[in-house]
């Protein structure tokens, strides 16, 4: 502490200086906040003012600084000093745009004012400027695992990108899914015939690339490690196993056709009834030619059934849309149409999706003459004649189509390897010494994809109908395992098209996480941020929450059962220093003390001056930005409340709460992202296990002699300004109702 | 309902076939668009005639690609086309559903399978009739011969109901009661009938009427 | 302004003591105050109208039609051809379009054209008298013959069908045209701009064929005139001005409604506020009186 500096600058400008009195606040600041320097300025984020705090940190070794002024979202590269800790106090959309106007108002907006200085001088003081963690050898090589489509784009983008892939393939050859189709559809214009695949022209370009290395017949027998230095164990059909090391990893594993044979009452397993992948067979048998059935006749009627098993509500089937099915129809209609414009070609569909310039695909197999009909197939009959009785939604009636071959549009089935929430109960029984469990636990491990050795299980999260993670609202690639992308039908149905795109994406988010992992930077959302979380071990319990709660799998156990922490999995969220019960777990720069001391540096005043205090925990990503929206719209909310910005709402740890009831405050409102599935958490879970986590504060309320009210947690958008000040002036009201907190004088 | 019934015992092996299709392609007025429909049914929701017939647009494609030959021709929906193109302009596809209508009308018609008596079928036939007569319409005739279109009693009663009508458009110098014996007319009616009959001869060739 | 000239084509409504003969006196005079000139296409006939479709079929309709701009081509070269009714403007162009667009349809109309002697090339320029209007004169060209403004009175602008769709003005939305708001604010009257039945169909010729679902088209056309506190209705179709004034008294017999209101032409309106007399603007041809126009024209 010797060497620290505390510095405190308060701007007047922006017309904080005409409503507050800022000598008082600075008064504060020097007294209560004990800053050693402490100074204002009548334009501080201007060229001038910021010299003057340049010259503080060069001139009077200044090394920490609480600035009072703006939101910490506003003039971030006028304040930005390097090597210094930095607070910000909100004195504009915290403070001047919210609090009324007028001389009633200058009481309370004064003490609101002095407050979050006070607050910004406690948390810089307990603030240490991260110091960054540069490795001396991090690998920057990407791992792509699967060589169809999407894995084949994802490595030739890595190597044109200038970064080394190691590509593996399960099978023989590369092309995946692709490999096995006659043609594909149309992706550039007119957008109005089937073009070549192009798989023996990438093929040809991976082997030629000095870049890529192809692992085919290859499996991964094992992948430990973090994003900069992971170990991938590959094994390869002969038995022999090699080792990769990379720093990230694109997972493009592709999908399985819907086992038609669960389609019984659809002519599934029955002669001349095919799934669409049986119909590429068949074209690619002829080459162009007139296409033949099984039995090699030729056909001369077809009938596409669309959504066959799919956008299923009865439970039994598949209950999303595959998306490329509508349009790989059409392409297969335009094979028969191409070849002989006499064929009837009836393409059946509920309602047709043809993303993209699929509209354009459409039209010209319309103009072939293909026929399309709304109706809903009840029953497919096979045999040299096939009989599709359905309903045509458009005549409102059942009728029959007699035809020589039927294609069931099946849709896709991710290959997304282990289901975690099937896992992990297994792994819980099996640690228990289940021997049952143990061999099921062995059982799942062999149809992991990854493999990983991970404590939370060895692949990615799966989100929805068994795809592989991704965040669906942000960050599309992204999976919750750092430094490993999901990219193509493994992510979310789709066609070659849309698996190109996002392979491409995914490659460069990978390239990204090698270049974070290497200096120690954060991935988004807190892009950029060195610091990382550290455990002090002689007061953990091994209670594993931290490792059980992590949203990212970034914390794994040794034998001891203590956390180990993979600095390059995490992505700085809190969630574990929320999570833990003995609070070890700190940054260097967000800590239980550096918000804990902020929630008792406030001034609570007693209770016959009947001015409540709220507290406000307020998620950095949503809340907080959608209050300081409310400040620039100018909506006023109550002077009665304290703001806190957390990174999550997962980080939030339940002292801060029992500190804050224990100080007098009147309730405490914590303000996160939605939660659930249609989630919008910048780190997935965290809003989740914050939610959770206060269901359970309940009892501790009650002990205190305390009402439930007093505590709320709430989900907010970003684009909740209005909102959010009816959340809180709703709040200050019900809290008025309550009556002051009981424990006002007692902290 | 018969024609529904009917249809359901064609056979599966005539349904959604490409034949009917083919016809309307081939003999109706821009059939060869009635392909690209896409079944959105904004046809439908946009005719100010909606309420009165029993095929939409939309309808009417799809009995077409259905295969459905009696139920379109035979269908008196095409009459009640008030020629307002609303639908037309409103097709996301651009199908020109107005002259399609007014095509298929009049295939049925020259089929002779058009219903029967279908009021619009009777007073446009009775108006181009009227119209190629002298080269202009003449609205007293017109007006008369459909009046009397059921016969001479029925036409007495639609013509005195509608008197008043007639006398203040008389008084308002806008019908004229010697328009009767003639009238308006082309004075090369010569040359015009002819060039109809050419048009007429031609048209029915390609479409495979026998005059 | 150097006098415009144009190759007319009034269509048989507009004929002597014809349906829309009103339309022709009233269109005379305003051209007249515009300084343009009028010849009208010798010899023309009629465009068959849409409902000719049932008898006529394609071709002999494009041939009739044909006939018309070969008329215009010979004996009017270089002039536009305009129409003053919907339907012949609409016959006329459809016909014209559906033969630029196919080598093939042009061809067996001059096959047929021949039997009369005639050939017609592909130069007609087919245009509604609005389009003239708008396009030749804009609003401020309308204004300046004026000399008396319209103001008090209040107008629902009819727009009708034909001459919105398929083809409309250029420039105008189909849902909600706003030239014949803008004509009737340009001779300062009150447009009722929120009149939602603007584009409604009158029933067009099924007003004869299916007389009683016609007249439910022209109930609502009328009804919401009077909801919006119109006092004149004002349309630039001589279908939709027949058709909407001459069955209000049958509505009134069959459904008790005591409907009254004017029906008339732009041309109408313009003619009187350039001055015209009650007869110049063909008022004595309104079945339903629009004394208020008539009180202005005396003026």
């Amino acid at each position: 502490m010797a060497d620290n500096k505390f510095a405190a600058y308060i701007c007047s400008g922006c017309g904080i200086g005409d409503a507050m009195k800022v000598p008082q606040l600075e008064a504060i600041a020097k007294k209560e906040g004990k800053m050693a320097i402490v100074k204002s300025h009548p334009f501080l984020c201007n060229a001038e003012g910021v010299q003057m705090i340049r010259d503080d940190i060069a001139n009077e070794a200044v090394t920490h600084v609480c600035i009072g002024a703006c939101s910490r979202r506003a003039k971030t590269e006028a304040f930005q000093f390097e090597g210094v800790a930095m607070s910000r106090a909100n004195l504009r959309e915290g403070v001047l745009w919210v609090v009324a106007a007028g001389k009633d108002h200058d009481e309370v907006r004064q003490e609101m004012a002095a407050d979050y200085i006070r607050m910004g001088c406690a948390e810089v003081k307990k603030m240490t400027p991260p110091a960054g963690n540069t490795k001396e050898s991090s690998s920057k090589r990407i791992l792509v695992v699967g060589g169809g489509m999407s894995g084949m784009t994802a490595a030739l983008e890595i190597a044109a990108a200038g970064y080394e892939a190691v590509l593996v393939e399960k099978t023989g050859a590369l092309g995946g899914m692709a490999a096995q189709l006659w043609k594909r559809q149309p992706f550039k214009e007119p957008y109005a015939a089937a073009q070549e695949t192009g798989v023996a022209e990438m093929a040809a370009k991976i082997a030629a690339n000095p870049k890529i290395k192809l692992h085919l017949n290859t499996t991964i027998a094992e992948t430990s490690g973090a994003p900069g230095r992971f170990a991938v164990k590959l094994a390869q059909e002969s038995g022999a196993v090699s080792e990769e090391t990379v720093g990230a990893i694109v997972q493009a594993t592709g999908f399985t056709t819907y086992d038609m044979a669960k389609l019984p009452e659809l002519g599934g397993g029955q002669p001349n009834v095919v799934d669409q992948a049986g119909l590429e067979a068949l074209a690619m048998a002829t080459k162009g030619g007139a296409i033949k059935r099984a039995d090699g006749k030729e056909v001369k009627s077809v009938v596409f059934v669309q959504c066959a098993g799919q956008r299923d509500e009865t439970g039994t089937h598949l209950s999303y849309c595959s998306g490329h099915c509508c349009g790989t129809s059409i392409k297969q209609a335009t094979y028969f149409k191409d070849q002989n414009p006499e064929i009837d070609t009836v393409v059946m569909y509920q309602d047709l999706r043809v993303p993209g310039m699929g509209e354009d695909f459409y039209r010209s197999a319309q103009e072939r003459g293909v026929i399309f009909t709304k109706g809903k197939a009840s029953t497919v009959t096979g045999g040299d004649s096939c009989n599709v009785t359905f309903k045509d939604l458009i005549l409102d009636e059942e009728s029959t189509i007699a035809t020589d071959l039927v294609v069931l549009a099946t849709g896709q089935v991710p290959n997304a390897g282990v289901d975690l929430e099937a896992w992990n109960p297994v792994v819980t029984a099996a640690e228990g010494g289940n021997e049952e469990a143990k061999i099921q636990r062995d059982a799942m491990r062999t149809t992991s994809v990854l493999k990983l050795n991970y404590r939370q299980g060895p692949d990615v999260p799966q989100f929805k109908h068994g795809f592989a993670d991704s965040h669906f609202i942000c960050f599309p690639y992204e999976t919750r395992r750092t430094g490993i992308y999901a990219a193509g039908p493994v992510r979310r149905p789709m066609d070659i098209l849309q698996a190109t795109d996002d392979a491409t994406g995914a490659a460069l988010k990978a390239i990204q996480a090698v270049e974070n992992a290497a200096v120690g930077r954060a991935a988004h959302p807190r892009s950029g941020d060195l610091s990382f979380p550290t455990a002090r071990l002689e007061g953990c319990t091994q209670c594993k929450r931290c490792t059980v709660e992590c949203p990212f799998g970034a914390i794994d156990e040794d034998e001891k059962r203590f956390p180990v922490f993979n600095e390059e999995r995490c992505r700085r969220c809190g969630t574990c220093m929320g999570a833990c019960p003995v609070r070890v777990i700190s940054f260097e720069n967000y800590s239980c003390d550096t918000v804990g001391s902020q929630v008792k540096a406030v001034e609570v005043p007693d209770e016959d001056e009947e001015k409540p205090r709220i507290l406000v925990l307020a998620c950095e990503n949503d809340a907080y930005p959608a209050l300081d929206m409310a400040g620039m719209a100018r909506i006023n909310y109550s002077a009665f409340v304290r703001v806190i910005p957390v990174r999550c709402l997962g980080s939030v740890n339940t002292i801060w709460i029992t500190d804050a009831l224990n100080a007098g405050y009147d309730g405490v409102m914590m303000m996160g992202c939605k939660k659930g599935d249609e989630y919008q958490c910048h780190f997935v879970k965290g809003s989740e296990l914050a939610h959770y986590r206060m269901s359970k504060i309940g009892d501790t309320l009650t002990q205190l002699g305390l009402e439930p009210e007093r505590v709320q947690t709430q989900e907010v958008a970003i684009t909740d300004n209005a909102r959010v000040v009816k959340l809180i002036n709703d709040y200050v009201a019900e809290l008025e109702k309550l009556g002051p907190s009981p424990m006002k004088g007692f902290g | 309902m018969t024609t529904a019934n009917q249809s359901a015992n064609l056979g599966a092996l005539e349904r959604y076939r490409n034949n009917f299709l083919k016809e309307v392609e081939a003999n109706v007025e821009e059939g060869h668009m009635v392909k690209m429909c896409m079944q959105c049914g904004v046809c439908a929701g946009s005719c100010p005639f909606g309420p009165h017939w029993e095929h939409s647009p939309q309808k009417i494609f799809m009995m077409i690609r259905a295969g459905k030959r009696d139920e379109v021709l035979g269908s008196d929906s095409m009459f009640m086309c008030t020629s307002c193109y609303n639908c037309m302009v409103r097709c996301p596809r651009e199908l020109p559903i107005t002259h399609i209508m007014h095509g298929l009308a009049n295939y049925a018609h020259r089929l002779g399978i058009a219903p029967k008596g279908q009021p619009t079928r009777e007073f446009a036939t009775l108006f181009w009739n009227n119209a190629i007569k002298k080269g202009r319409v003449n609205e007293l005739t017109l007006t008369l011969r459909h009046y009397f279109r059921g016969g001479l009693v029925s036409g007495i009663k639609e013509a005195m109901a509608m008197q008043s009508i007639g006398l203040g458009l008389f008084l308002a110098k806008r019908l004229n009661p010697m328009e009767i014996f003639g009238g308006h007319g082309v004075k090369d009616l010569k040359g015009f009938h002819a060039i109809i009959a050419k048009a007429k001869e031609i048209e029915d060739r390609k479409k495979g009427f026998t005059a | 302004m150097a006098k415009k000239e144009y190759a007319f084509y009034p269509g048989c409504s507009s004929q002597l003591k014809a349906s829309a003969s009103n339309y022709l006196v009233s269109t005379n005079s305003m051209c007249k105050s515009l300084d343009i000139k009028l010849t009208e296409i010798p010899d023309w006939n009629c465009c068959g109208a849409s409902v000719g479709y049932c008898e006529g079929g394609e071709l002999p309709r494009m041939a009739i039609n044909a006939r018309n701009f070969a008329q215009a081509e010979t004996h009017l070269p270089g002039q536009d051809i305009v129409a003053t009714c919907a339907a012949c403007w609409l016959g006329a162009r459809e016909s014209k379009e559906r033969l630029d667009g196919s080598a093939q349809l042009m061809k067996e109309t001059n096959e047929a054209l021949a039997a009369a002697g005639l050939h017609y090339s592909g130069g007609a320029n087919v245009r509604h008298m609005v389009e003239v209007l708008i396009e030749d004169f804009g609003y401020d060209g309308l204004k300046a013959p004026m000399k008396k403004s319209l103001e008090g009175i209040k107008f629902a602008g009819y727009v009708g069908c034909q001459t919105n769709r398929p083809f409309g003005i250029d420039g105008e939305s189909f849902e909600n045209p706003l030239y014949l708001d803008k004509m009737v604010e340009t001779l300062g009257g009150e447009a009722l701009t929120k009149y939602e039945q603007k584009v409604t169909c009158c029933g067009g010729a099924l007003a004869f064929s299916e007389p009683e679902k016609s007249q439910k088209q022209i109930r609502d056309i009328v009804e919401s005139a009077y909801d919006h506190g119109a006092e004149m209705i004002v349309t630039p179709c001589p279908l939709c001005q027949a058709n909407v004034e001459v069955y209000q008294s049958e509505i009134n017999k069959k459904q008790g409604t005591k409907f009254n209101m004017p029906v008339l032409y732009y041309s109408q309106l313009m003619t009187i506020a350039y001055g015209g007399s009650a007869k110049d603007a063909g008022l004595n041809g309104q079945l339903i009186r629009a004394e208020k126009l008539e009180k202005i024209a005396g003026k």
